[in-house]
């Protein structure tokens, strides 16, 4: 199956056999890949539960929670991995949930659209409204992405954190693109963390 | 309620040690049993059954002659399938379909009545685990309960870990809340200050406490559904009248749909027999079982080291055993590290609702299944 490239960067360096826990798994492609082609012992949260249904009946183990409270509730290091895929910008507060991350994997990924790619510039500067964009869909209204973020301002709150960017990842188009101007050039961005 | 028609039975071949310290001698399994045990005995399926349920899970019930109480769940084709698995249902200790429990007679030939000794839901288990031994089912496929029936499956996780690989748990709880005991403590009184209760003694008697029996049942039953079903079903609506009788009578439908609920509950069912396992509900608390001290005890201690798959499910508008209460053990397993999966559903019917028609339902559990 195809997974979508910020997942697919995710699932190309997760270690065979790792415990993962993957949060907003949305209907579980991303843990089906993991279980499936490295035998990683994968565990899921997700808000909707339709989703989660969706990942049941395909033999997933996923909760069904709130990331917002719910990571409280799992053991420090209970996870090689914490994957938080396109759902940071949607948190109450993502510097703490970037604790939490971090808290209970050893290693974090955060993917994210990134709101300074160019065309979301164009868009706010040129026609003066909140972007709608193929990376940002949704009117500022009815989004869930209630915390906008850039690369730049990521890379300010790890380092805020104290986290270290063991590596990262940037696409446009659907495609992998090189780290140079990745702030303007990048609709979305994928973090490895540690601490 | 008269004496239940034989079912399959399974005579325990050893006393039964039970919780309060005593034991049970010459202890009767009653059960059904649905597909065919493949030969190397890995597609045994159990259902553990709710407070008022028993084994007649997929086949008519004797007494009432009613379709078995979970026939859309479980049947060929259907989400717990018996073409593909070997589905075993028993009536637990202390209950009254066959299996020994207050109605049965005691060593001394007379009926236990309030002789019987007081049993837990680990009690229920243990009686359980038995029955599978007596078959050489070391390892279930999935032990399955909603209701009661989901706090047999969390003890058999808890106490005996290896005896089944997934565990699915529908509209259940780790603990019995004081409201839970509440309601319960309602039934019971209503029994016992029914004159024909007779101290429990009523079984060579011409009466038995139906009347207290049914208003226990009435009580349970409200519990059951929910305030949005209870309104959509019955609103204010007069039964059979067209204006209120400014009397007693059960003028409202609501009135009359729980007298119906009461008054059939008793043709099938022993009212020691529900004192007996609303108190195991009652004194139903996992985490406690685990502690040093009662009262004191994580849940999580309960299923530490736990090489089974657990599923949840709650519904929304449950409030007897709410979804908070399935997300408290979903926090302990997680805390445990045993691999959990957990939905709430939404549906209108309240507690009731995993006997009831739910595409989601079939679905989650078809795949937990898998």
């Amino acid at each position: 199956m195809t997974l979508r490239p910020d997942l697919a960067a995710i699932a190309a360096h997760v270690a065979q056999g790792s415990r993962v826990l993957d949060i907003g798994c949305g209907d579980g492609a991303l843990m089906a890949e993991l279980e499936s082609t490295l035998g990683v012992d994968a565990r899921g949260l997700e808000l909707n539960p339709a989703q989660v249904e969706r990942c049941v009946a395909r033999g997933l183990s996923v909760v069904q929670g709130d990331a917002d409270s719910d990571l409280a509730n799992y053991p420090d290091k209970a996870f090689d991995y914490a994957i938080l895929s396109q759902t940071l910008q949607t948190a109450d507060r993502p510097d703490r949930m970037l604790d939490e991350l971090l808290r209970v994997g050893t290693k974090a990924f955060v993917s994210f659209p990134n709101f300074a790619h160019w065309r979301t510039r164009a868009a706010l500067m040129f026609g003066g409204r909140m972007p709608v964009t193929s990376a940002l869909p949704l009117s500022w209204y009815e989004t869930q992405n209630i915390h906008h973020v850039t690369i730049d301002d990521f890379r300010e709150l790890a380092r805020a954190k104290g986290a270290r960017i063991e590596r990262s990842w940037f696409f446009a188009s659907e495609k992998q693109i090189g780290a140079p101007a990745a702030n303007w050039r990048a609709e979305f961005a994928v973090f490895e963390l540690s601490r | 309620m008269a004496t239940p028609p034989a079912s399959k039975s399974f005579a325990l071949p050893d006393d039964l040690p039970l919780d309060c310290g005593q034991a049970l001698s010459n202890v009767e399994i009653a059960y059904e049993s649905y597909g065919d045990l493949a030969p190397d005995k890995s597609n045994a399926v159990l259902i553990c059954h709710a407070l008022t349920g028993d084994q007649y899970i997929a086949s008519p019930h004797p007494v009432t002659g009613k379709p078995g109480w979970w026939e859309r769940m479980v049947g060929p084709g259907k989400p717990i399938d018996t073409d593909r698995f070997h589905v075993i249902c028993a009536n637990v200790i202390g209950s009254c379909m066959g299996s020994t429990g207050p109605m049965s007679d005691g060593p001394d030939g007379k009926a236990y009545a309030m002789r019987f000794p007081v049993i837990t839901i680990r009690d229920m288990v243990r009686g359980l685990v038995a029955l599978l031994d007596g078959m050489g089912i070391e390892r279930l496929h999935t032990v399955v309960g909603g209701s009661m029936g989901g706090m047999q499956a969390l003890s058999l996780a808890a106490n005996w870990p290896d005896r089944a690989e997934r565990v699915l748990v529908i509209a259940s709880t780790a603990r019995h809340s004081a409201q839970n005991i509440a309601f319960h403590e309602v039934g019971r009184q209503a029994i016992m200050a029914d004159p024909a209760w007779q101290d429990g003694d009523y079984y060579a008697s011409d009466a038995s406490p139906d009347n207290g029996l049914a208003v226990a049942r009435m009580a349970a039953h409200i519990t059951y559904l929910s305030e949005e079903g209870l309104t959509a079903k019955f609103g204010r609506r007069l039964q059979d009248r067209s204006s209120k009788s400014f009397g007693f009578d059960a003028d409202f439908q609501v009135e009359s749909y729980l007298r119906y609920q009461g008054s059939g509950f008793t043709q099938r069912f022993d009212a020691n027999s529900y004192l007996y396992i609303t108190r195991a509900m009652d004194y139903f608390d996992l985490a406690e079982e685990f502690a040093d001290m009662p009262g004191s005890g994580k849940l999580a201690d309960a299923f530490a080291g736990t090489g089974s798959r657990f599923c949840l499910v709650s519904f929304d508008t449950d409030w007897l055993y709410p979804t908070a209460e399935s997300r408290h053990i979903v926090h302990a397993l997680n805390a445990a590290g045993a691999k959990v999966s957990f939905v709430e559903l939404s549906a209108p019917h309240g507690h009731d609702s995993f006997l009831l028609e739910h595409a989601a339902l079939d679905r989650v559990v078809q795949g937990f299944l898998e």
